[in-house]
């Protein structure tokens, strides 16, 4: 379950090393905005000998690269690849073409260092109009696409809008990039929330893009993890419904039927489905583990 | 009959009318913390009289008392008594600027072995920010109010002569004597006892490090599961910014619960202030004044008590609050695969530190909790014996790291209890090599100098013994 | 590399848990260790320096570390950076 992805600065040696104790769901090695241009050689550096050297866990791990108008793309992809990044984050993706490049060299780079064709991911960070836009066609464009992320603060930038707390102004560019996401089968991932102070507005953000169907949201901030986390827990009344689905269904499947009365409702695929999401959100939470799970059965 | 006046026309004259002779010990507080200018005052006095072979007897020696160190050089100080000592003062002495060795003991040791008649003082310098001209005086009212003045209040009791230096005199009586007349002999009005921005120094906010704030999240929650979070709740924190992030995050539980304390103790902080206006704890029992906020309400606050350093944990009364504590917050700059804590010494062996209530409260708490991150930017926290035992393994219960919780073996069942609450429990062994598994194996230096410190147990036992450093 | 015209350079910081290393031209050799780790790590440090130092076949140069209590990976990327700078190897700004 990738609920929360967060930023960490490549150039700053311990928040690499405080990565490894987060409770992020993935961390994202910073190549990007976080380190000056005088600085790309050795944030590259410090980010491929971090990911040799800290055991970062069984989470994932990605990093993003610098855009493809620089020319530290193919380093920055040559250098975290070797080193074992399983996804690098593309910012600024405008639609397949950008993708394709950076596939086609992730091919070159992957049978060079004899690593299995297609290992290496990518998260789509979707911060322009055009990007919108194109968003499907991106999340299309290589098989290796896993999720597309939503930059909010260049994209408004680019629209020429105030960036609000409320986010009334990417609402639309939210549900466009949701909508692509799921058409293309990957993930919806969440703008950031940016005021790292404020932990309730970042989770009254989340649950907001939860509700709208966002399987994630981007962090700039350590501090955000626990609201990201909370938004994304659910209820103990909707575990508890969703494990009486699940249980509701499976004797469904054993009586050979499709559909089942639960509590006078009618229950198909679709709320099972729904179910085992929630299940599946709240296994992450920690709400829940085999052993309760065995019991409540 | 007419009464001679206390009040003195300066502190020459305090010192002269005193009695003081070389040889003597002369005491202090440090509730005006790195603003303090009293101590410095004092010596730079008695170094003019002329007097020589002083001992500073000081509940603790702070950075802006570094001066003390061209007063040992002069030879006015040629002994140091203190529960904590600053390291710009540490690095001097542990490389042997002090003859003789310097006493270290805990809050509660201190007034203890004055009791005991172990620590004899001859003369007390209580620095007040109010006072009126027989002596009766407090730290909650005047221009440099620091709160509580609780760790003079055996000084008064137990010193030969008491001088209380003030820079506000008000008209007699003042009513709210925190120190009352009859115990003071003398009062000098001064310029300036003390900077009012520095007072309310040090680190008394709620970090914002994430390490920090993950520890500390862990550490409520332990204490959730611990059996002990009931109303009728008693705790204690430091003032570091992660034990108080463990008030916080603790706080939070309570409100969720419904839970009410009935005191939080020690050193006080505006957060716990903040707990006891939401009607989380009940009264607040504080011995020293952290901020500004803890200053204000221990002035204003019926439910904000003072207490003496004996009341608070000194081991020969007839018993003391931490005596009823359940839960202390505390850190540590080394702990051993013993639980031994370490806050005397740093990694080299440099004093940098002391006790404090440390041993105190460990041993008077049901649960004593050590909040530490596994290493500080190269240097682990776990070693197999720590340079300095400043609390014996024996009152620690455990220790909260960002990579697990580590129950010392005495503890069983608090280990089941908090490993059916989903805790991650390991052993004090696993985290000693998960660190250096990221550090690498530290070799260690074997320090053979002469003694330069004695770390005296809250039961006026030799605890533990600090070596000169030879570079 | 000894081949190429070496000259001064710099990686890292003063920050906590960064080491900042310069390398400075020299006929010779020579590495300079500052650390408030150095009991502890001192040879460990310098085991890794060597070896980085030996991996770019450096020979030459006055390399000095400032460490702030960097782990090992850091040194070494750290030391890299500097040494492939030295060699004119980054690309600085945005060519």
């Amino acid at each position: 379950m990738k609920r929360s992805y967060l930023f960490l600065p490549g150039n700053q040696p311990t928040m690499l090393q405080n990565g490894a104790v987060l409770p992020a769901d993935v961390l994202i090695f910073d190549l990007e905005d976080s380190v000056a241009p005088a600085e790309k050689d050795a944030a590259r550096e410090l980010v491929a000998s971090a990911l040799r050297s800290i055991d970062y866990g069984r989470r994932g791990l990605a990093v993003r690269i610098n855009d493809l108008e620089k020319l530290y793309v193919k380093k920055d992809l040559e250098a975290v690849v070797t080193a074992g990044a399983r996804s690098v984050m593309v910012p600024k993706v405008n639609g397949a073409r950008t993708l394709h490049h950076v596939a086609v060299m992730l091919d070159l780079i992957e049978e060079e260092c004899g690593i299995e064709k297609g290992r290496t991911k990518v998260i789509a960070l979707i911060e322009t109009a055009l990007g919108i836009e194109k968003a499907f066609e991106a999340a299309m464009s290589t098989p290796r696409v896993e999720a597309l992320a939503l930059g909010g603060e260049d994209l408004c930038a680019d629209l020429g809008c105030p960036r609000t707390k409320e986010g009334t102004e990417i609402f639309y560019s939210r549900s466009r990039l949701l909508l692509a996401a799921r058409a293309a089968g990957v993930d919806a991932v969440d703008t950031p929330f940016t005021d790292a102070r404020d932990e309730e507005g970042c989770y009254a953000d989340t649950v907001y893009a939860r509700d709208l169907g966002f399987d994630g949201k981007l962090s700039i901030s350590p501090h955000h993890l626990r609201p990201i986390h909370r938004a994304f827990t659910p209820t103990e009344e909707a575990v508890a419904f969703a494990l009486e689905v699940v249980d509701a269904m499976e004797r469904a499947k054993r009586e050979g039927r499709g559909a089942v009365s639960l509590r006078g409702k009618m229950i198909d695929l679709p709320v099972l489905r729904q179910a085992e999401r929630t299940l599946e959100l709240a296994r992450a939470s920690g709400m829940l583990t085999a052993e309760t799970e065995g019991a409540s059965l | 009959m007419t009464r001679q006046t206390k009040v003195m026309p300066s502190l020459g004259e305090a010192i002269r009318q005193s009695g003081l002779r070389d040889g003597m010990t002369i005491s202090f507080h440090h509730h005006l913390r790195e603003g303090d200018r009293v101590l410095n005052s004092v010596l730079a006095e008695c170094s003019v009289l002329g007097l020589k072979d002083l001992t500073v007897n000081a509940s603790a020696l702070m950075g802006c008392h570094r001066s003390i160190l061209d007063f040992v050089r002069d030879g006015t100080v040629t002994g140091i008594e203190c529960n904590f000592m600053h390291a710009q003062i540490g690095q001097a002495i542990s490389r042997g600027a002090l003859e003789r060795e310097v006493v270290f003991r805990s809050h509660g040791g201190r007034p203890a072995a004055m009791d005991r008649g172990e620590s004899r003082i001859d003369v007390a310098f209580i620095a007040a920010s109010a006072a009126d001209g027989a002596g009766n005086c407090n730290g909650k009212q005047g221009n440099a109010a620091f709160g509580s003045i609780g760790y003079a209040m055996p000084d008064a009791e137990h010193a030969q002569y008491v001088v209380v230096v003030t820079d506000q005199l008000f008209e007699y009586p003042l009513i709210d004597a925190s120190i009352s007349e009859e115990s003071v002999d003398a009062v000098v009005v001064i310029d300036s006892i003390g900077d009012p921005l520095r007072i309310m120094s040090g680190t008394t906010r709620v970090t914002r490090d994430p390490i920090g704030l993950l520890i500390a999240e862990q550490a409520a929650k332990a204490i959730g599961a611990s059996g002990l979070l009931r109303d009728g709740f008693t705790f204690q924190t430091g003032a570091g910014g992660t034990s108080l992030a463990v008030a916080q995050y603790l706080g939070e539980i309570m409100r969720e619960q419904g839970i009410v304390g009935r005191f939080a103790s020690g050193g006080i902080t505006g957060l716990l202030v903040n707990l006891l206006h939401e009607g989380l704890f009940e009264t607040l029992l504080d011995v020293q004044c952290f901020d500004r906020e803890a200053v204000l309400s221990i002035g204003e606050d019926a439910r904000h008590g003072e207490i003496s350093a004996t009341r608070y944990a000194s081991p020969a009364a007839k018993s003391s609050v931490v005596d009823h504590l359940d839960v202390v917050i505390l850190g540590a700059t080394e702990i051993d695969t013993d639980f031994n804590v370490n806050v005397h010494t740093d990694s080299n062996g440099v004093i940098m530190g002391g006790s404090g209530g440390h041993s105190d409260t460990a041993a008077g708490a049901k649960l004593s909790i050590i909040v530490a991150p596994i290493m500080r930017a190269r240097m682990p926290l776990i070693v197999d014996r720590v340079g300095t035992i400043s609390t014996p393994g024996e009152d620690i219960d455990l220790l909260v790291t960002q990579y697990g919780l580590a129950c010392n073996p005495r503890r069983s069942e608090l280990a089941s209890r908090l490993e059916c609450a989903g805790l991650p429990i390991v052993s004090i062994h696993d985290l000693k090599a998960k660190a250096e598994s990221i550090t690498g194996v530290p070799t260690r230096s074997t320090h053979m100098g002469r003694a330069v410190a004695r770390v005296i147990s809250r039961d006026g036992m030799l605890l533990d013994t600090i070596a000169m450093i030879e570079d | 590399m000894n081949s190429k015209q070496m000259k001064r350079a710099r990686a890292g910081t003063l920050e906590s848990g960064d080491v900042l290393v310069t390398i400075e031209p020299a006929d010779a050799l020579e590495i300079k260790l500052y650390s408030p780790v150095i009991n502890q790590f001192g040879d460990a440090i310098m085991r890794s320096v060597r070896e980085v130092v030996e991996s770019f076949g450096v020979t030459s140069g006055t390399i000095s570390l400032e460490d702030q209590g960097a782990l090992d990976c850091t040194i070494r990327a750290r030391l890299a950076t500097a040494i492939r700078r030295s060699f004119e190897e980054e690309e600085g700004v945005d060519a």
